[in-house]
């Protein structure tokens, strides 16, 4: 730098160009500032100006949360207005999926403060590995604050779990009302999808998944109440702005007795069955009962896979509702109703029909119950006595048609209006059914199979009490299950000569109380006479060589799922009947040792409930206990039995596994008449 | 003020009061944000940082004694000193946040990286007022500037912190500009930046390159590093015209707006004192620009110029750069809004500043 002084001339005139370059360059600079200023300041003033009705919107909803208040459900009451379900107040703890880190490690917490079980567990993460990311996963439900305030208190730490009190749906009976009711549970992301509820997204918030509370869901559900409160960004809560209330749910009325559903249920032990009771002067159904069945309290609270798999691996299918969904052949249960057949085609009930034990057909041989035969009886003698010969002899006289025309005014073949699900309606063959159904002519040995509902002839059993609740009133009810002030004793009176209906009234009477089949199932209740028809139906076909070698073929000594169902219906009191019921067990082997029994004890309640407790007290005595005990006992088997090294195959086991082990067989395989 | 000459003593005569009147408002007003920000406490902010600028004004005042041939004298022992700083904070310095950047001396924390934005103002302008006139457009008026640009750029950009070293960038090629240096180098040097974009993004730090790739698309990333951007948009959107109301922004009280008393403090106040206060706050500032444009252009001396417009430009940086971070036009790097952030360093860096330009003003005046 030593030269400046040398170049000071000519650097007098380059410094001056250079000041001036430099008051050129510091003026253009000094623009591009203001001109940096006036564009922000234009930016900001399209930020606060124009967009400020989005950012605005955009900062309420940072600072507002809206928090949805699942309605509570209505109660479903049962005709006296008893409970059957109801609401409890419950903690619960939910995973949000999308907001969870590191499920793992809050897994384990959760574990170790709400002390889950394995398979709580496991359910959870099957439960994550399903979810749509916005899905709730529940936790844990119906816990005790104490568990519930170690989560609220660490919520913080734990993002993606959401601790929250609110509802839970209490079925006090519970699996005695399983089938009737159904369950509740999480909407499922399809739900969501459809309508983008926001309801349906909130924790707790659950709707009906099987049974009433799935079909009157609109009814139950009510409206969402909302919540809006002013969060920070981490979520804690400034303050509550304003709430909307919710709006309960209606109250939902059943014709069902609720003492009775429960008495049913249990009633029927651990039998595979299903018990129904019709009021006959409104056609209210008083009782619904299908057991095994579930636990509706555990469904509703989300079950784990391997309770699932113990249910549906049941060979007693707790998870189907037998009242609507079993089919089987009525067995002689539809005798009164052939025989209703036989008088409106004029025949005169005093005529009498030799039974020798056997009915010859061309070369077939078809054998009645009793095998040395009734002798001589009427069309009385022979419900009473359930003579097959008599009916095979009738019924081939009058023919299948006229039989099914009967049938269906009684209301088999049918489905009724009801809110449930799924009804199976089963077949009331005639000839122009088979005919559709097999390009096959009837034959003369169908007709005589389904004279004593066999052959292709079946039912559920809700048609069997509607059968008997349409004989006790002579007017074609029509089951019903919701009540209603409004609705009239109902049923026009049926196309059918009441003087006839009277004389099978009489017969089924007879059955019970007379001389007949079922004369262990008199009502223990002084002054009330029950009438009946018990009903024996096979479930596979009997062989000649089996016939020959004698003994059961649908007794005690085949294994269970071959066994006969055990079918019967009645209704009481004889004179002006009040109340119709039908009871099928399965494979339960005799209709009037099993099924008549029962609903003998389950009408019994009506009358005196006193006397009919007794009788279930002791019979659950040896049993092992109510339903939930024995329940209980049952999964615990289960699960040693699955953590064990797999037993020796049982005897049954070895038997080929085939459609026989479902209550609906394969018609035309029930009872094969040739020899 | 100098028509008053009579009535004051000439020191006092000689103090600038209007820009300090301007900053001292500034400050004011970000005391306020600050207090507003804390939820209506001096604590923990306002009250610090309240001491702190008056800590600093009077250090500024006290460098607007300093002579300009002082300033110009200390300029190159400076910048030494500190490029000796920066290696060795590289070599011993504290790690926060992700890089180093302070040299804890015991008693201080020293950020040498602070001090280089203003000593490379210095060190340029003093290499280029000796720099003979003739050599402006040689070779020789550029390589020995690219070093001294160069070297506490790389030593910045290891700490790392960007926002620093494009800052010592952006002040150092300011003054080459308005030293005179051939446009087509600075049109060229564009163009040649442009195309390294790409090569410089690949050699920066991870969180570096997502800030960038984050500013051009926020919403790709709303709960990441792009929620900064979005949540500072709402606050200044949702502020309106005359804001929510003082201590009624939901953003910041409600902890929505990160960083709402430090880089983006700027949002905080929008959100409650609307595009009036924006407006406000970016006149005052620029009023305090224009002041330190004129020092420059009344300035007699070369090194007198160049060092008051890359100061002023330097200060100018500091308010362009965040304000265009807070409103989403540009990435987030990490400055403060100075006098109005709260923390120490950016309030120091604009007050010496304000300091020397004081000085250079004062200088221009006595030679007049």
């Amino acid at each position: 730098m030593k030269i400046v002084p040398m170049k000071r001339p000519s650097r007098l005139v380059t410094a001056q160009s250079q000041a001036f370059s430099f008051t050129r360059r510091a003026f253009v600079l000094g623009a591009a500032q203001g001109a940096v200023a006036t564009l922000l300041a234009g930016r900001m003033a399209w930020l606060s100006i124009a967009e400020n009705e989005r950012y605005q919107m955009l900062s309420e909803s940072n600072r507002v949360q809206l928090t949805l208040v699942p309605p509570r459900r209505g109660w479903i009451v049962d005709r006296h207005g008893k409970p059957i379900a109801i609401n409890r107040t419950s903690f619960r703890v939910d995973l949000i999926p999308d907001r969870l880190r590191d499920p793992d490690r809050i897994i384990a917490e959760l574990r170790q403060l709400l002390a889950l079980t394995a398979e709580d567990v496991e359910r959870i993460r099957e439960g994550l590995a399903k979810a749509a990311g916005y899905q709730p996963v529940p936790v844990l439900e119906n816990m005790d604050y104490e568990r519930f305030a170690a989560v609220s208190v660490r919520q913080a730490e734990l993002p993606g779990v959401a601790p929250a009190s609110g509802n839970a749906r209490y079925y006090p009976a519970g699996s005695a009302v399983g089938h009737l009711v159904g369950y509740v549970g999480p909407a499922s992301a399809a739900d969501y999808e459809k309508t983008r509820d926001p309801l349906f997204i909130t924790p707790g918030f659950k709707v009906g998944k099987e049974g009433l509370e799935k079909t009157m869901e609109p009814w139950l559900r009510g409206t969402a109440g909302a919540k809006r409160t002013e969060v920070t960004a981490r979520g804690r809560l400034v303050r509550e702005l304003t709430t909307r209330p919710e709006v309960v749910g209606n109250t939902l009325q059943l014709t069902i007795d609720a003492g009775l559903q429960e008495y049913a249920a249990r009633r029927l032990g651990d039998n595979s069955g299903s018990v129904v009771v019709i009021d006959t002067e409104t056609g209210g159904i008083l009782t619904m009962a299908s057991m095994p069945a579930y636990d509706p309290n555990s469904f509703s609270d989300g079950i784990s896979h391997s309770e699932w798999q113990m249910l549906s691996g049941n060979d007693h299918i707790p998870l189907m509702n037998k009242v609507m969904q079993g089919l089987y052949p009525p067995g002689s249960t539809v005798k009164p109703a052939t025989a209703l057949a036989v008088l409106e085609a004029g025949i005169d009930p005093a005529e009498t029909v030799l039974c020798t034990g056997s009915y010859r057909l061309g070369t077939g041989l078809f054998h009645c119950h009793k095998r040395g035969g009734h002798g001589h009886l009427n069309l009385n003698g022979a419900i009473a006595q359930s003579c097959d010969i008599y009916f095979y002899t009738m019924g081939r006289r009058i023919g299948i048609d006229r039989i099914a025309a009967v049938a269906r005014k009684l209301g088999l073949g049918s489905s009724f209006p009801l809110p449930v699900p799924s009804q199976r309606y089963g077949t009331v063959p005639d000839t122009e059914w088979k005919q559709r159904k097999y390009k096959a002519d009837w034959t003369v040995a169908d007709t005589l199979n389904a004279t004593i509902g066999q052959g292709y002839m079946l039912a559920n059993p809700l048609q069997l009490a509607v059968m008997a609740a349409r004989i006790a009133s002579g007017r074609a009810l029509s089951p019903r299950l919701i009540a209603n002030r409004r609705y009239p004793p109902q049923g026009d009176p049926l196309d059918i000569d009441p003087e006839h209906l009277a004389m099978i009234r009489q017969a089924m009477s007879d059955v019970v109380n007379g001389a007949g089949t079922a004369g262990r199932s008199r009502l223990p209740v002084e002054g009330v006479l029950m009438a009946g028809k018990t009903g024996t139906a096979q479930v596979r076909r009997i062989t000649r060589a089996e016939r020959a070698r004698g003994g059961k073929f649908g007794g005690m000594g085949v294994p269970w799922k071959y066994r006969d169902h055990a079918l019967f219906i009645c209704f009481a009191p004889v004179e002006n009947p009040r109340y119709a019921a039908a009871v099928v067990i399965e494979h339960g082997i005799s209709g009037s040792g099993t099924a008549g029994p029962i609903a003998r004890d389950v009408l019994t309640y009506l009358y005196d409930p006193a006397k009919a407790m007794a009788t279930l007290a002791a019979l659950e005595e040896e049993w092992g206990g109510d339903i939930a005990t024995r329940m209980r006992v049952e999964a615990d088997r289960w699960r040693a039995e699955r953590s064990a090294p797999p037993p020796p195959a049982p005897v049954e086991a070895s038997a080929p596994a085939d459609k026989s082990a479902s209550p609906t067989p394969a018609p035309g395989a029930d009872s094969e008449p040739r020899e | 003020m100098s028509r008053h000459t009579s009535l004051v003593p000439a020191p006092l005569a000689q103090i600038p009061w209007r820009v300090i009147l301007l900053v001292s408002a500034i400050s004011g007003f970000g005391l306020v944000v600050l207090y507003s920000a804390a939820g209506g406490s001096l604590k923990p902010w306002a009250w610090s940082q309240g001491i702190r600028f008056v800590f600093f004004l009077g250090i500024a005042l006290l460098i607007s004694r300093v002579r300009e041939d002082q300033l110009k004298a200390v300029s190159f022992p400076l910048y030494a000193i500190l490029i000796v700083l920066l290696i060795a904070v590289e070599m011993f310095g504290f790690v926060g946040g992700g890089s180093r950047r302070w040299l804890d001396l015991g008693f201080i924390r020293l950020q040498p990286s602070e001090f280089m934005k203003l000593a490379i103002i210095l060190v340029l302008a003093r290499f280029y007022d000796m720099l003979p006139a003739g050599e402006i457009r040689r070779w020789s008026a550029i390589w020995p500037a690219a070093i001294l640009i160069g070297l506490p750029f790389m030593l910045v950009m290891t700490q790392p912190d960007l926002g620093t070293s494009l800052m010592i960038v952006a002040g150092g090629m300011t003054v080459m500009f308005l030293a005179g240096l051939p446009l087509r180098l600075f049109i060229g040097g564009a163009a040649a930046l442009g195309a390294a974009l790409p090569i410089a993004l690949s050699m920066m730090h991870e969180y570096q390159r997502n800030r960038v790739e984050i500013f051009l698309n926020p919403e790709s990333d709303p709960l990441g590093t792009g929620y900064h951007i979005i949540q500072s948009k709402i606050a200044i959107g949702s502020g309106g015209i005359f804001g929510k109301g003082f201590l009624r922004g939901t953003q910041s009280h409600l902890d929505y707006l990160p960083e709402g008393h430090t880089d983006f403090v700027f949002a905080t106040m929008a959100e409650e004192w609307g595009l009036v206060g924006g407006v406000g706050l970016i006149i005052a500032f620029f009023l305090v620009v224009r002041w330190g444009m004129q020092v420059a252009n009344c300035s007699r001396t070369r090194f007198g110029r160049l060092a008051a417009a890359g100061l002023t430009t330097t200060i100018f940086f500091y308010v362009a750069i965040n304000l265009m971070m807070v409103m989403g036009l540009a990435p987030v790097v990490g400055i403060p809004l100075p006098l109005v952030s709260f923390g120490g360093s950016a309030m120091m860096t604009v007050l010496f500043c304000l300091g020397m330009l004081m000085a250079l003003d004062r200088a221009a005046k006595e030679r007049k």
